[in-house]
């Protein structure tokens, strides 16, 4: 049971997809601009990753190992698919928030990670919840860092104002360069230096 | 009997099956949410087409509303005469889009609202990294510009993507896409900013200059299209 909660929790902080394993860069930067796609993103890939991890830890003994990846991206491929297709049928609103993105998800390297390292040699339960931890683990940054990227950005939060019209006013400006994706990289790198510094164990492993 | 899970044959059976049902489980998805899907992007249409006229809804009430403002909808082709037997709400503009302008089929809108009489015209072009297109209404004088809504496919949230905003597009209201002497001159989107009263510019996107530059291709050319229409209804 310890063992089961240690897989849930580690992504979040100490095995973080993101900021420790550094996967997942390309859709952080495209999608943080605002917080509401950042957050529908970190749900869909939560969907995506926990079912392909369960899908391919059924299969995990009959999959030919030498076209293991080919299966795993048809998998993740129909998956993502489905998602788009149903999303589109009856959220029609998130799926245009999300348009583009969802094809993102495909492409995303913490899904193919998880499923090489994790649900090709794992019960389907421990993979399960490695799918759920991982994503969780990516949806924080994603969250943290769109939370920045938004307010510095556009002065606002979730869509509403929070830096008042009257600053505009007396001369504040929003800072441009938030919205561009290098800015996203820079705040990720402020991430990564904040989290090994307070966590002085993951200093040692790079 | 066991298997040998890494022999030729059976990796070659494997991958077949599996294309094959990931295949039939997914044409069986696409066709059952077909029909739902269409409807959405039906009511969306209806929606945008409300929205330029100036009336905002929900999209769950589009088709209504729908019904009760517009009043006539037909399709043209390029020297404006009418095409009996389709139906406007149907065609899809990005085929139109890919024709040569002569074989074009275009949609036409009439809304009535608030006592006067709206044309709506439905416009389809490039942006940056995808489709771009919109609605553009004008008033009775088929000049006047009524209101527009665009919308796009994936430009760039903040820069390109603004042109789905309103300031942005409540800067076209009033602006006139013919000259004084009656020739189509569309609306120019100018970077750094359009000149006070011109009555055919409207300022730009800063940070999204190639999508402004389609929005002003968009409606220069595929705007360009109605404009044998727009002359007749003038003339009479």
């Amino acid at each position: 049971m310890a063992k089961l909660s240690k897989i849930l929790t580690e992504p979040l902080n100490l095995n973080n997809p993101v900021t420790v394993q550094i996967l997942g860069i390309c859709s952080a930067l495209a999608i943080t601009v605002k917080m509401k796609p950042a957050v529908v993103m970190a749900l869909s890939v939560m969907f995506v990753l926990s079912f392909a991890n369960v899908i391919i830890s059924l299969l995990r003994n009959t999959i030919p190992t030498r076209i293991r990846i080919i299966v795993q991206l048809v998998i993740v491929a129909a998956l993502v698919v489905l998602v788009d297709q149903f999303l589109k049928a009856y959220l029609f609103d998130i799926s245009k928030q999300l348009s583009v993105f969802v094809g993102l998800i495909i492409t995303n390297c913490i899904i193919m990670g998880r499923l090489e390292a994790f649900a090709l040699g794992n019960k389907p339960l421990p993979s399960f919840l490695d799918g759920i931890g991982n994503a969780a683990g990516y949806g924080i940054i994603l969250v943290i860092v769109s939370f920045f990227r938004e307010l510095l950005g556009s002065g606002t939060i979730w869509g509403f104002r929070v830096i008042p019209m009257s600053a505009y006013a007396h001369g504040y400006e929003n800072n441009g360069l938030m919205i561009l994706p290098p800015m996203a990289l820079i705040l990720i790198g402020t991430i990564i230096w904040i989290q090994r510094g307070i966590f002085k164990e993951l200093q040692g492993r790079s | 009997m066991k298997i040998n899970v890494q022999s030729n044959l059976y990796t070659f059976i494997y991958a077949s099956v599996m294309v094959i049902l990931v295949a039939l489980a997914l044409s069986l998805a696409f066709i059952k949410l077909k029909p739902l899907q269409d409807a959405n992007m039906q009511k969306e249409k209806q929606q945008a087409i409300l929205a330029s006229i100036g009336l905002k809804c929900e999209r769950e009430q589009a088709p209504e509303l729908f019904k009760q403002y517009i009043k006539q909808s037909f399709v043209i082709n390029i020297s404006g005469n009418k095409i009996p037997g389709l139906d406007p709400l149907k065609i899809s503009l990005e085929e139109q889009y890919h024709k040569p302008l002569k074989q074009r089929q275009l949609p036409v809108f009439i809304a009535e609202y608030q006592g006067q009489k709206i044309y709506v015209f439905p416009v389809y072009g490039k942006g940056l990294w995808g489709p771009i297109w919109g609605y553009v209404a004008l008033d009775k004088d088929l000049n006047t510009i009524h209101g527009v809504i665009f919308d796009h496919k994936g430009e760039t949230p903040g820069l390109g993507a603004e042109i789905a905003q309103p300031w942005f597009q409540k800067q076209f209201i009033g602006k006139k896409i013919f000259d004084q002497n009656g020739n189509f001159v569309s609306i120019a989107v100018v970077k750094g900013g359009a000149p006070k009263n011109d009555p055919h510019a409207v300022d730009a996107i800063s940070g999204g200059t190639l999508t402004s530059k389609g929005l002003q291709a968009m409606l220069h050319d595929f705007l360009g299209g109605y404009v044998n229409f727009m002359k007749k209804v003038r003339a009479n």
